[in-house]
């Protein structure tokens, strides 16, 4: 932790961000943030925010910025940098460095509608960052990774849809991490104007199974009537610690969809903060992760239901292999004056394992009675009937469990309701289970995982 | 010899005898009825059949085309032939009608063979357009929200592409009105003749209108105990089980709220 603090806010290398291009406002709020950094401590196991996660693996010091990648990196990354679906625009950027650049069409430049790396960002619309970079509120435990995130962050991307402006095909970013032990930092800010709609994607990918570490914040600000479907599909290495920030702002009669889906990482920590701050505003929450081995992801949820007549629906799944860990922790907040809310919180653990663990904490904090919410959470092992059933037909045990976790995965993507994005996540879920195959974990032994650590709470107002 | 065989089968389900000594024998190519009060263990005897993990073989064999498969596990029983039609089919959530019986067929293919998928969704429509099922149901989930009849319906479709020797169809009856059994009856002798030996476990003789059986058994507390032929069925939707079991020399109990 001490090397980041101490590391320095520009980088060095053939990468097009230097100190000189940034406007003193920046710097001045890397700086703060740096203080702000260093003045937080970092969570611990007491800390409500941080329960049942494995704090105690919290260690940054071995990680350092990511250095500027060598031209066979460079290579490599762009041929793997592969999207199976059409996209309006897309960005890959490596290490925090651009490395390839299709912007928007010409039709939507026309239209106004603006994609851009954040490091040309701040000099072309530098009035639009200043205004909305880092203003979200961070609430769900990660205020130092937020501080260290604004201190350290070079780029990423802004992606500003005006007024009434349709953009039909999705638009994409990767983020590739490459080299033992680097860290890298990416943005997403997406300020979709009223009665507008996109699809963003992020890619969050490392070139070579080493550790590293990624901070990443998302911010989607959806103003009145406005659609926007967010996917951020995160595989970094399986060795790496991420931490991965996302809060929503949603206004009156729009409509947010976002889908974190996780395969990466041996410690990832998901913040996921939706705001309904105006009167009809949806918002829909989705996420799902594939762990296998001794991966755990810690995942954070709140509903903020600001304004009457808002409806919220989250639905998050964790596939557990080995000793892999999730962690579901989801509030509901009905503040006063939301009247008429619809607010739902699901969460479903499917254990592969008799060594891998689900603690769910799913709540609810209602502020006044004419609401609708529930939530509900379960753990579970593939049923002995349903695996009967397709061995009945003939179909091998190995098949079976396999055919059955991946169908446990669809409705994730059912409501995520992308057909060509699916298909992608759908591969990568498939080559994510054939590599867990191949995992080799140690037996539990000493520390084993018994059957009281498997928590299932359940509750309906 | 092509049939089943079963002998002098012992089972039993948490500690408590089920099976009781069974004997019964299923030609290929022959249709019998397995009829019997509730609580008989008529299930019971199709799950053991299958190798549900609940229930414990204690004496007897069950005999397929001369081997014993109670030593086998379920997928190999399945893939040497013999199929099982469930009273209450599983729901699968996420697994698609279509990729579940590819994956039964797949399974039935020799390593390196590829299933074709043209061909597949040939024969997959051409059966699904004889049991009345609309073609939709191929990306549905298995089972998933389907109605009794729906659920049915798929267990025949499924027996129709897997092409058994054997088919044990348990209480395939229940729960369809007068329309849906007649679809699935159809679907059923559709599919008779000399490839295939079926054992249709029915409570009531209703079912028996529809598929007409060579040979029907009466078990009672867990043996059969009286075999004939489909004039049996007519006696006992007449008269009830209370004389067999008399004959049998068996006490009558009440019976129990489920079978």
């Amino acid at each position: 932790m001490e090397g980041l603090v101490e590391l320095k806010t520009t980088k060095t290398g053939n990468g097009n961000t230097t100190v000189s291009n940034r406007p003193e406002w920046w710097l001045a709020g890397q700086q703060q943030a740096k203080a702000r950094y260093e003045a937080l401590p970092m969570p611990k196991r007491k800390d409500e925010a941080w329960r049942f996660a494995s704090v105690q693996n919290l260690d940054l010091a071995p990680y350092q910025p990511a250095v500027s990648v060598s031209d066979a990196e460079r290579a490599r990354i762009l041929e793997a940098s592969v999207m199976c679906f059409e996209a309006a625009g897309h960005a890959v950027f490596a290490n925090d460095q651009l490395l390839s650049f299709q912007g928007a069409n010409d039709e939507l430049q026309k239209k106004g509608v603006i994609f851009e790396p954040i490091s040309e960002a701040l000099a072309k619309h530098p009035e639009l960052l200043k205004k909305h970079f880092m203003e979200q509120p961070v609430v769900l435990g990660s205020e130092k990774f937020a501080a260290l995130h604004r201190a350290q962050c070079n780029n990423g991307i802004l992606l500003y849809v005006p007024k009434n402006v349709q953009v039909k095909l999705p638009l994409a970013a990767w983020h590739w991490l490459s080299g033992a032990n680097g860290a890298v930092f990416p943005h997403t800010l997406i300020i979709a104007e009223a009665n507008s709609e996109v699809t963003f994607t992020d890619f969050y990918r490392s070139l070579d199974e080493q550790p590293g570490l990624a901070v990443s914040v998302t911010d989607l600000l959806v103003g009145d009537g406005a659609k926007v479907n967010y996917l951020c599909c995160q595989s970094w290495s399986e060795q790496a610690l991420s931490f991965q920030l996302c809060s929503t702002l949603v206004g009156k009669d729009a409509y947010a969809k976002s889908l974190n889906f996780n395969l990466g990482g041996i410690f990832s920590r998901i913040e996921s903060h939706s705001r309904l701050a105006g009167t009809g505003a949806r918002s829909e929450m989705l996420g799902l992760s594939v762990c296998h081995g001794k991966q755990e992801f810690d995942q954070r949820t709140l509903q903020d239901h600001l304004a009457p007549n808002a409806w919220s629906d989250l639905l998050y799944k964790n596939a557990l292999n080995h000793r892999a860990k999730s962690i579901f922790e989801g509030l509901i907040k009905v503040e006063v004056g939301a009247k008429q809310t619809d607010a739902y919180q699901t969460n479903r653990n499917l254990l592969l394992s008799g060594d891998a663990e689900a603690d769910s904490m799913p709540g609810l904090e209602i502020a006044n009675d004419d609401v609708k919410c529930s939530h509900g959470a379960t753990t579970g092992q593939i049923s002995s009937e349903e695996l009967f059933y397709m061995l009945q037909r003939g179909i091998p045990r190995h098949e079976a469990n396999y055919l059955i976790s991946v169908g446990f995965t669809e409705e994730v993507l059912e409501r995520f309701g992308n057909a060509e994005i699916n298909e992608q996540l759908r591969e990568m879920i498939a080559d994510k289970f054939r590599r867990g195959k191949n995992v080799k974990v140690e037996a539990a032994g000493d520390e084993a995982i018994d059957e009281t650590n498997v928590r299932s709470l359940q509750g309906t107002v | 010899m092509s049939c089943i065989e079963i002998r002098n089968l012992h089972a039993n389900i948490e500690g408590r005898e089920i099976l009781k000594g069974l004997n019964l024998t299923l030609p290929k190519g022959e249709v019998h009825a397995l009829m019997g009060p509730n609580g008989s263990g008529k299930s019971t005897l199709s799950k053991v059949m299958a190798g549900h993990p609940d229930y414990q073989v204690t004496a007897g064999e069950v005999l397929l085309d001369g081997e014993n498969i109670l030593e086998m596990e379920p997928d190999e029983r399945a893939r040497k032939g013999l199929f099982l039609a469930f009273q209450y089919p599983s729901e699968i959530p996420g697994v698609t009608i279509a990729n579940f019986i590819r994956a039964a067929l797949q399974a039935r293919l020799s390593e390196g063979e590829e299933l074709d998928a043209v061909e597949f969704y040939q024969n997959l429509y051409k059966k699904m357009d004889a049991l009345e099922m609309d073609r939709a149901f191929t990306s549905r989930a298995v089972n998933d929200g389907f109605s009794g009849g729906e659920k049915k319906r798929n267990e025949i479709l499924q027996m129709a592409m897997l092409e058994p020797s054997y088919a044990v169809l348990d209480e395939t009856d229940s729960g369809l009105d007068i329309d849906a059994l007649r679809i699935v009856a159809d679907g059923v002798n559709r599919l008779r003749g000399p490839k295939l030996g079926s054992l249709v476990i029915t409570h009531y003789q209703r079912l028996l209108n529809y598929i007409v059986p060579d040979h029907v058994h009466v078990m009672v507390q867990g043996r059969i105990v009286r075999s004939g032929g489909k004039e049996l069925a007519l006696e006992l939707e007449a008269k009830g089980y209370e004389w067999v079991i008399k004959e049998a020399g068996l006490e009558v109990t009440p019976e129990p709220a489920n079978g």
